[in-house]
């Protein structure tokens, strides 16, 4: 708002600027690290923690580490042995992804990425982008699946490594989203059986940990469908992940529905527009801003618990990474293969969060 | 009442029509044998005290609040559960609300908009078109870019009148439009509001401002307890009020 400032400012009236009290790093230390003795003493801890580990993990990391080499050479060295990952690049990434197939999930994954990437900028929110991701959505079935334009046929089961991961989780995420959003509409209906059937669906949900929904989806569910119909394994584990995800979401978007107040109801109602206009035009696009923040802890969370299907023999990222370790030759790197794993989770994590500051940021419209 | 237009002169036709309407919250008989017939055109100003029950009635004209007993009819709409007359009337209803309810989320542009386009299927062009004239004619053309929460109370109780101004109402309802405002930014809608009387809108107006009853209403009610006390034109209402309720009222507000 400069320049609302910049109006204000009436000529023959004297602006000073702010005073400068504190200058320079030292002032700024007294000031900010040792104003109080509890203040300085922390500060001092700090420092010698940070003088202790951080040394000693930087020469292990960087200096006295390698990089690509063998297994054999690794043995001999102090430092990390990070040539664990790119030596067993293939089978971490893609799993048991068949040899020579390797560029079609390589070329799922960077249409994902790609079009994630692209979706970021709001001004493509249009019909156009949705019909870009459903042809997406085919194009990177068929490159995992083949079985046309000469390329093998490679069962679900196969599907392994980063792309299980990603797809798990981002399409867990992309179905769940509307779906929450559905459920907590439903929640706050006004006709009892869906008030009714919402609240039991979310409850029960909410009530069994993800680990027992899989087993559900994976052991028991089978049982019940007719004789000769199978479900593919790892469809079932995306919706387990799906109806589990949902559910919280549905909670935290209840949370902003109750938030907006009743004046904004009545204004939407006063100008005849109907129910489906009054939350998609009025009442979510505001609820829905408020409950980004605890939205986006959900949505990380559910990006992480896709680990959690190597209970129900998948083989996402963190599996195959345990197999690789499962390896006598590279069974003692286990901390360069995890660190290696964290980072990547990291990466992922902190791109969706400071995305969704970013959102917050852009849809902030005053007061 | 002042030198008006031909156009401003109520005729004929009743636009509201209720009849013996009650309402009760629970067990609280809120609303008790309300009649009320509006003409086209006309400018009716209801005042009473708090908890009378002025909001309840005025908003049951758009079902905002439902009655349980008697008939309201709006513009040959007759209301009853049925949604699809429901949404009919309020197309044709205009709200201005004490604390304006603005969309937050959508500039004033989109906010005076979004009724046309999607109650009335204006094309969007067309629709803005129209807005801007509202916006001009409320004197604030050049916010409208802005969002709702970068107004003042004042501007923001007039973008609230063109955006039901928008939707081209039959008639427009006011609960209490400036008393949620400072002083100073009372008279810049009073203003607007006159403005839209002298051209012949049909208006209902709960507002304790006096003076424009005075100038502008063709009859003022007083309501008490849920029933309208007392109605008369504006001049021997404030001169000569019959009820007792009426003249300790107009004592304690006067
Ligand atoms: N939702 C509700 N549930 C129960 N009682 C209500 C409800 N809304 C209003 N009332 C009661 O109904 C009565 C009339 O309320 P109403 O808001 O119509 O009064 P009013 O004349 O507009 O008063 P004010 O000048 O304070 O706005 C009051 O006694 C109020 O307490
Ligand atoms: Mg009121």
């Amino acid at each position: 708002m400069s320049e609302d400032t910049a109006q204000q400012k009436k000529p023959g009236r004297e602006y000073l600027d702010a005073p400068i009290t504190k200058i320079g790093a030292v002032a700024w230390l007294r000031a900010n690290l040792f104003n109080t003795w509890y203040n300085s003493l922390l500060s001092v801890l700090l420092v010698y923690g940070l003088a202790v580990t951080v040394p000693p993990f930087f020469k292990w990391a960087f200096v006295d580490s390698l990089w690509n080499s063998s297994a054999a050479a690794c043995r001999d060295i102090d430092g990390a042995c990070w040539s664990i990952i790119p030596q067993n690049v293939k089978f971490i990434f893609l799993g048991f992804f068949p040899t020579g197939q390797e560029w079609r999930p390589i070329l799922a994954m960077a249409i994902l990425i790609g079009l994630v990437i692209y979706s970021r900028e709001r001004h493509r929110w249009r019909k156009s982008l949705l019909w870009m991701w459903l042809i997406a959505l085919v194009v990177m079935g068929t490159l995992m699946h083949g079985g046309v334009f000469g390329m093998p046929v490679v069962e679900t089961s196969k599907w392994s490594g980063l792309p299980l991961t990603l797809m798990l989780s981002f399409f867990g995420i992309i179905a769940a989203y509307p779906l929450g959003v559905l459920l907590a509409l439903g929640r706050r209906s006004r006709m009892p059986t869906i008030k009714t059937m919402c609240v039991v669906y979310i409850e029960m949900i909410r009530g069994v940990p993800l680990i027992s929904l899989l087993f559900m989806s994976s052991v028991m569910f089978p049982l019940f469908l007719p004789e000769g119909v199978t479900i593919d394994k790892v469809l079932r584990a995306q919706v387990a992940i799906i109806m589990f995800t949902a559910a919280y979401i549905a909670e935290v978007v209840r949370g902003g529905l109750q938030a907006m107040p009743r004046g904004q109801y009545e204004a939407a109602d006063s100008l005849g527009l109907n129910y489906g206009q009054t939350m998609r035009l009025v009442i979510l696009p505001q609820a829905l801003k408020i409950v980004i923040p605890p939205t986006v802890g959900i949505l990380l969370a559910a990006f992480k618990d896709t680990s959690l299907v190597v209970i129900i023999a998948l083989y996402d990222i963190l599996k195959t990474t345990k197999v690789t370790l499962s390896n006598p030759q590279w069974t003692n790197y286990s901390t360069e293969a995890y660190i290696f794993l964290a980072l990547l989770y990291f990466i992922f994590c902190y791109a969706m969060s400071s995305y969704s500051r970013r959102l917050e940021r852009e849809l902030h419209t005053g007061r | 009442m002042n030198e008006k237009n031909i156009a401003a002169k109520p005729d004929g036709r009743y636009i509201i029509e209720i009849r013996d309407m009650h309402k009760w919250y629970g067990d609280f008989h809120v609303l008790s044998g309300i009649n009320l017939q509006v003409k086209e055109r006309e400018k009716i100003v209801i005042c009473g005290p708090s908890g009378s029950g002025k909001s309840t009635m005025i908003r049951c004209i758009n079902r905002l609040e439902e009655h349980q007993k008697g008939q309201i009819i709006v513009n040959g709409t007759e209301l009853s559960t049925d949604i699809k007359n429901i949404e009919k009337v309020r197309a044709e209803v205009g709200m201005v609300f004490q604390h304006f309810n603005l969309f937050p989320h959508l500039t004033i542009m989109e906010n005076l908009t979004l009724g046309p386009i999607w109650v009335r299927k204006i094309p969007k062009k067309q629709a803005e078109e129209t807005a801007m004239m509202y916006l001009e004619k409320v004197h604030i053309a050049e916010q409208a870019r802005k969002f709702p929460g970068q107004l003042s109370g004042g501007q923001q109780q007039r973008v609230a009148i063109a955006r039901s101004l928008c939707m081209q109402p039959k008639v427009i309802l006011f609960d209490e439009p400036t008393s949620a405002l400072d002083p100073e930014m009372i008279k810049e809608v009073l203003d607007v509001m006159i403005d839209l009387a002298d051209e012949g809108m049909t208006m209902l107006v709960v507002t304790h401002e006096m003076s424009f009853a005075k100038s502008v209403a063709d009859r003022v009610m007083f309501m008490d307890a849920g029933q309208i006390v007392e109605e008369n034109n504006p001049h021997d209402f404030f001169d000569n009020p019959q009820h007792e309720r009426t003249q300790l009222f107009l004592s304690q507000i006067l």
